[in-house]
């Protein structure tokens, strides 16, 4: 029972002395991981649709030579990236280029840095994603569209992605919590997210459970409000479960419109009076008079 | 007769090694109704599918008013806009509603503005009696009534043909009856329909004329009443038999 006590007196010290920089850790990396997500998922998209450029035999060589190029390289990208960690990437990148272009190229800013690391990194994930979703459309809908006379990007952008789209929302989401954990190896290139928070606390008081346990709730709280969010997301993108008979015109025959033999009679089903009717008798029973 | 819309001359098609259609000559005129029947395999989905260049013909021409669609230059979306098509697996853009669905082509293809392409949407969602439905999405109504939206988002495209790819085959048999009875009141209306079907009495008593094909090749064609009445090859009789015991 002390233990626990103490633990809590702990956090709330370390709260109460560092409160501002675990805040502003958690502002920077939900702002990082956002922005990253976003601009990976573009990233991604880009690659997904370039992939995914139908290549017949019967199309021209220079066509052709310039898709496989293009398709070479985006997989030389993909593999080059989801296959190293990001840690290493953010070194490459911080260090390495200022190093190889003899300080030609730098960042002064280390947000750019760090934005520039997470998003070629999603962007190598959600390439993939974007492509599995593009082909696990029915290739009927493809026909459909050609069959009304679409060209190829017109089919893309009315019919494939936005379904496509729907269906990757949960690896948009895979990527954006893993972001949220993940910018954690930002320190590498002195960017104060959350964990970076933790280590300035931990480096002045050396409580490094209970900066843990802090560390531990604040990404939880995060990701957990990420999933919902999605959800909410995926719930809206499908839309109602039930729809609505239209039938504003009257040469239109549909169900209850057309004129049946009980209409107008106290029988008539579909009168208001007559649902009012059996409404009362199911909820207070026949009056004793009708019988 | 009128004068000939499609004109296909020596069309082949092979799949790898295997050949599928050898050799096929036919004309479709304007108001043709031309039903074409065979056995499953016999090369008619492949033949509709080149005719709308789904497929890639091997080897022949297909003439669109005299002009050979497998010339290198000729746009294929701006000729398909002309040959309308209906599937057997329907192809609704499920992420579109009924009406949606009906006016994209419209106004994308065609450019016609909202308004207009809504209104001639319901014209034609009204003939085929899915007007009631047109906040649905297509996973939520049934075969017959999606294959009735196809319908209609085919012919809001004021297409000069229609193409039927077994519009009947994945539909329960008591909603056959409603696809058939809206494509005899479209060949009645005078649109000009090439139906790739197996409801025999489709083909006898609605087309104006018939193709029978076996292994790749049309082995007879004429009227129903010659086709069905009087049958010349033994393929053909073969075939029909099948049916009349059925």
């Amino acid at each position: 029972m002390n233990e626990a006590s103490d633990l809590f007196s702990d956090i709330l010290y370390l709260l109460d002395r560092f409160g501002g920089s675990y805040l502003s850790g958690v502002r920077n990396t939900l702002i990082l991981a956002l922005t990253a997500t976003f601009i990976g998922c573009l990233i991604g998209f880009l690659c997904g649709v370039l992939q995914t450029i139908p290549c017949a035999k019967t199309d021209n060589p220079v066509k052709r030579f310039f898709l496989a190029l293009l398709r070479v390289v985006i997989r030389a990208y993909v593999e080059i990236f989801r296959g190293t960690p990001m840690v290493l990437q953010a070194v490459f990148i911080y260090y390495g280029l200022p190093y190889i272009t003899g300080g030609q190229v730098k960042f002064n800013n280390v947000w750019v840095a760090a934005l520039l690391v997470v998003s070629i990194n999603t962007g190598a994930y959600m390439a993939e994603s974007v492509r599995g979703g593009i082909i696990s459309i029915d290739p009927g809908q493809t026909e459909g569209a050609k069959a009304i006379g679409m060209t190829h990007v017109q089919t893309m952008t009315n019919v494939i992605l936005p379904q496509a789209f729907r269906n990757i929302i949960p690896q948009i989401g895979n990527n954006f919590i893993i972001n949220i954990k993940d910018t954690s190896v930002m320190f590498i290139i002195s960017f104060t997210e959350f964990f970076a928070a933790h280590r300035a606390a931990v480096g002045a008081t050396y409580r490094y459970f209970p900066s843990a346990v802090i560390e531990m709730v604040g990404y939880l709280c995060m990701t957990l409000v990420a999933s919902f969010l999605l959800r909410w997301l995926e719930r809206r993108m499908d839309g109602a479960d039930n729809y609505e008979l239209v039938a504003d015109d009257q040469l239109v025959m549909a169900a209850g419109t057309y004129n049946h033999p009980d209409k107008g009679t106290p029988f008539d089903e579909r009168s208001k009076e007559y649902r009012e009717q059996v409404k009362q008798e199911l909820n207070f029973g026949r009056t004793r008079g009708d019988r | 007769m009128g004068e000939p819309i499609l004109q296909v001359r020596h069309l082949s098609k092979a799949f790898g090694s295997n050949l599928v259609l050898k050799d096929i000559d036919f004309d479709v005129e304007k108001g043709d109704v031309i039903s074409i029947i065979g056995a499953s395999g016999s090369g008619k989905s492949t033949l509709l599918r080149c005719i709308n260049l789904l497929e890639t013909p091997s080897s022949g021409e297909i003439l669109y008013h005299g002009e050979n669609v497998l010339a290198s230059g000729v746009k294929a979306p701006a000729y398909r806009a002309h040959v309308g098509m209906v599937f057997q697996s329907f192809n609704l853009f499920n992420n579109m509603t009924v009406l949606e669905n009906c006016m994209v082509g419209q106004i994308k293809v065609l450019k016609r503005d909202r308004e207009q392409a809504r209104q001639h949407a319901m014209e034609y969602l009204e003939k085929v009696g899915m007007a009631p439905y047109i906040k649905a999405k297509p996973r939520q109504i049934s075969g017959g009534q999606k294959q009735r939206v196809a319908i209609a988002r085919a012919m809001a495209m004021d297409p000069e043909v229609l193409l039927f790819d077994e519009p009947t085959s994945a539909l329960d048999p008591e909603m056959v009856g409603e696809v058939l009875n809206v494509m005899q009141a479209l060949a009645e209306s005078g649109m000009t329909m090439l139906v790739v079907t197996h409801e025999m009495a489709f083909a006898r008593d609605v087309s104006s004329h018939v193709v029978y094909m076996n292994q790749g090749v049309i082995c007879e064609q004429g009227s129903p009443e010659e086709l069905f009445a009087h049958p010349q090859r033994q393929e053909t009789r073969d075939f029909l038999s099948r049916f009349r015991k059925g």
